[in-house]
């Protein structure tokens, strides 16, 4: 495409031509209703002088006769500036006037029309035009009163003239106004074309130009920039997901395959063989179970997940995973406890049970309190206390709080933000089993509800929390219908 | 705690359950609709092992015809096939008037994918990949529940009695105290008394949640369980299965 058509193409243009249409026709209505008007009123002002002069001069002539009329035509006739005259006997001689000649057979009829004419002392042959009445007197003689409509004409044609310089303007004008905003738009979206084509060659740090203004197509630049930096973030997840796969599944796929081979080698009993298999099974659904996450974090990442949302009471959410984890906690040897005050919360319930349950199991597989040495002959054993983990559902202001508070050793503050990472497993919890994604799904939960996953130290201890803003409206009227139930502390 | 405590005996009771169900059960009807060879023969295989009637469906518009025409006692249909996709054959059935169970298999595993599938029309979902013994589970469930007798008020297993009206749950004489969420783990099981239901059907149908606990929170609920209805009984009633679930029955019939 020439660099002019691409410039006649664009909107920017094509508007400045539409306008240019518009504004000219407005012009040209506006003087033609002007020039009609002007017209109107010079015509008008005409014929009621030619009227009143016509029965001023038809009084006299009634009165006075021929002799005064004549002599009326002559000294009127005279002034500088005078009008048309011009009387006529019953034979068609002229006997008064200043009129030369005149059109054929406008002195035969009577009434108003327009003529081409000469003044008698006229010595150009150049013809005027004048506006005229004739009315025939008594006894055959004719009067012939008119205008000249040389003043009409002027004033015409300075409104033709003006009419075509006008528009000779407005086309100049919007024509380069036009141009000019076509080229400066063309070469902003010609430079964020550029960029984008860079873009999709696969060099995603690219941003789109930016300019000062403010207007409609820096904000359309600044919203494809946060989409690009969205992308990119994604693109950097995915690879990240991709690398960690390739990382963290081929090693249980590895020890899957060697234990495989290893039973195959070996010629054993039968139930060498089965114990093997059953290894295997379990190896694979432990790999299942990461790739179930790892897709799940991928989901509520990427914001799939937001489709099923719905209302709920967060205290509902904490009081079922206390339920369903008590047991478990027991059996390890740690009290499980919840605290919650009626929150509704809009979300996805399902996500938000399993960030829950995973920060639990994380409290139970880690929040062991640590055999600390203790001077001064105290007990070595850790209190009670030590071993308990909250659960608690509340609500902080604009926020749902989600937490989940262990007596263990916490995590160090400089490892808080490393925590939440896919796949990172604190030195300390290498010899526990678990994906390592517990955290990473919790936090991508939160993420998914523009929140976050708060890791806190609780003294000792860790407190997790998932922090989700409470979605006004929806959620305020889920809280009016719930009663105020008194807190209740299991 | 996944290692069974009665685990021999359990393994014995496997094969006599699978036995049992070729001896004592008129014969299932079993229409799987899958595309895939290897996984559709080796679902046939399994099936036609335990004493089902398999038929295949390699395609939508196969499936349908024969879903439609065949009598049926439980599909298993593939989300994703040739020519019609599962949600959209399970749709124009039930259209018809079609109401055998259907279970659908999906490599989408997630929650909402599942909802989708339960809200065209399945009756159960399974995400790909799934153990045969799960599968297996949620078949048989289907096919039981299809035609069964009408829920009854009073479910009984031995001498282990629970009436679903007053909450009330006795084993011989003596009377048992059951937590709610026990009542209503025992309840279900005894609902599918002689079943093997597995951890994950536990957790859906006892809990309503949907997804994968890395831990065996499970097992640790059953065991409490077994400790209120089986302890200090001769004969136990709750059993593992093991590499699939758990199963109450009476060990002698």
């Amino acid at each position: 495409m020439t660099a002019f058509g691409k410039l006649i193409r664009t909107t920017a243009f094509r508007l400045t031509l539409v306008y240019l249409f518009l504004f000219a026709l407005f012009a040209a209505s506006l003087l033609g209703y002007f020039a009609w008007n002007t017209r109107r009123l010079i015509t008008e002002q005409i014929t009621s002088t030619v009227n009143a002069e016509t029965g001023e001069i038809s009084d006299i002539f009634a009165r006075r006769g021929l002799r005064g009329l004549v002599f009326t035509i002559e000294n009127r006739a005279l002034r500088p500036g005078a009008n048309l005259y011009l009387v006529t006997t019953p034979s068609g001689q002229a006997v008064a006037g200043n009129v030369g000649s005149l059109a054929p057979g406008v002195m035969g009829t009577s009434g108003w029309s327009e003529t081409a004419y000469r003044r008698l002392d006229e010595q150009d042959t150049a013809d005027h035009r004048a506006l005229v009445r004739v009315t025939e007197l008594s006894s055959g003689f004719r009067l012939l009163i008119g205008s000249d409509l040389e003043e009409r004409r002027r004033l015409f044609g300075i409104i033709a003239k003006a009419a075509q310089w006008s528009l000779l303007i407005v086309i100049v004008l919007g024509l380069g106004g036009g141009t000019f905003v076509a080229r400066r738009v063309l070469r902003r979206i010609d430079a964020m074309t550029g960029t984008t084509q860079r873009i999709m060659a696969g060099d995603l740090s690219g941003r789109l130009p930016v300019g000062r203004s403010g207007d409609e197509l820096d904000r359309l630049a600044e919203n494809l920039n946060a989409m690009l930096e969205r992308i990119e973030a994604l693109m950097m997840g995915l690879k990240e997901v991709s690398d960690n796969i390739a990382h963290d599944l081929k090693t249980p796929l590895t020890r899957l395959r060697n234990r495989a081979e290893e039973a195959l080698a070996k010629s054993g009993s039968e139930a060498e063989y089965r114990s093997a298999l059953e290894r295997t099974i379990e190896e694979s659904d432990g790999l299942i179970r990461t790739f179930n996450a790892l897709l799940m974090i991928a989901r509520a990442e990427s914001g799939q997940a937001r489709g099923n949302m719905d209302d709920f009471d967060a205290a509902d959410v904490a009081n079922g995973i206390h339920e369903l984890y008590e047991p478990l906690a027991e059996d390890d040897g740690m009290v499980l406890h919840v605290k919650t005050t009626p929150t509704p919360l809009h979300g996805n319930r399902e996500l938000i049970s399993q960030a829950l349950a995973n920060l639990v199991e994380n409290a139970i597989k880690y929040g062991k309190p640590v055999p600390a040495p203790q001077p001064l002959g105290a007990d070595a054993v850790a209190s009670p206390a030590s071993r308990e983990i909250l659960i608690e559902a509340r609500r902080d202001g604009d926020q749902v709080l989600l937490s989940v508070t262990d007596h263990g050793p916490g995590i160090p503050e400089a490892d808080r933000k490393h925590a939440v990472e896919r796949f990172v497993r604190l030195e300390a919890s290498r010899t526990q089993p678990g994906s390592g994604l517990g955290l990473s799904l919790a936090s991508a939960v939160a993420t998914l509800h523009g929140g976050d996953l708060r890791l806190a130290d609780a003294h000792p201890g860790l407190s997790a929390t998932l922090a989700i803003p409470a979605r006004m409206g929806a959620s305020d009227r889920l809280a009016a219908q719930m009663p105020n139930v008194p807190q209740k502390v299991a | 705690m996944r290692v069974a405590l009665h685990e021999d005996a359990d393994r014995a009771m496997v094969t006599e359950s699978r036995l049992d169900l070729t001896a004592t059960d008129t014969q299932m009807r079993l229409l799987i609709i899958e595309d895939d060879r290897e996984s559709a023969d080796y679902l046939v295989k399994a099936f036609r092992e335990v004493g089902y009637v398999a038929d295949l469906a390699s395609d939508g518009e196969e499936g349908l015809a024969l879903a439609d025409s065949g009598d049926y006692d439980v599909l298993v249909i593939d989300r994703m096939l040739p020519k019609r996709d599962g949600l959209s054959l399970i749709g124009s059935l039930r259209e018809k008037g079609n109401r055998t169970p259907a279970l659908i298999l999906s490599a989408l595993g997630q929650v909402d994918d599942r909802i989708k599938g339960l809200r065209a029309g399945g009756d159960d979902y399974l995400p790909k990949p799934y153990s045969f013994a799960e599968l297996l589970a949620r078949v048989e469930v289907l096919s039981r529940r299809h035609g069964g007798p009408a829920e009854e008020t009073t479910y009984r297993v031995g001498d282990l009695e629970l009436d679903r009206l007053s909450h009330r749950v006795a084993r011989g004489k003596d009377e048992l105290t059951l937590q709610p969420r026990e009542f209503r783990l025992l309840e279900y099981l005894m609902k599918h008394a002689g079943q093997v239901v597995t951890r994950t059907m536990l957790l859906e149908n006892v809990w309503d949640y949907h997804f994968d606990p890395q831990t065996n929170v499970i097992d640790v609920h059953i065991s409490r369980l077994r400790s209120k209805i089986d302890k200090g009984f001769e004969r136990p009633l709750l059993h593992t299965i093991r590499g699939a679930g758990y199963m109450i029955r009476d060990g002698i019939r």
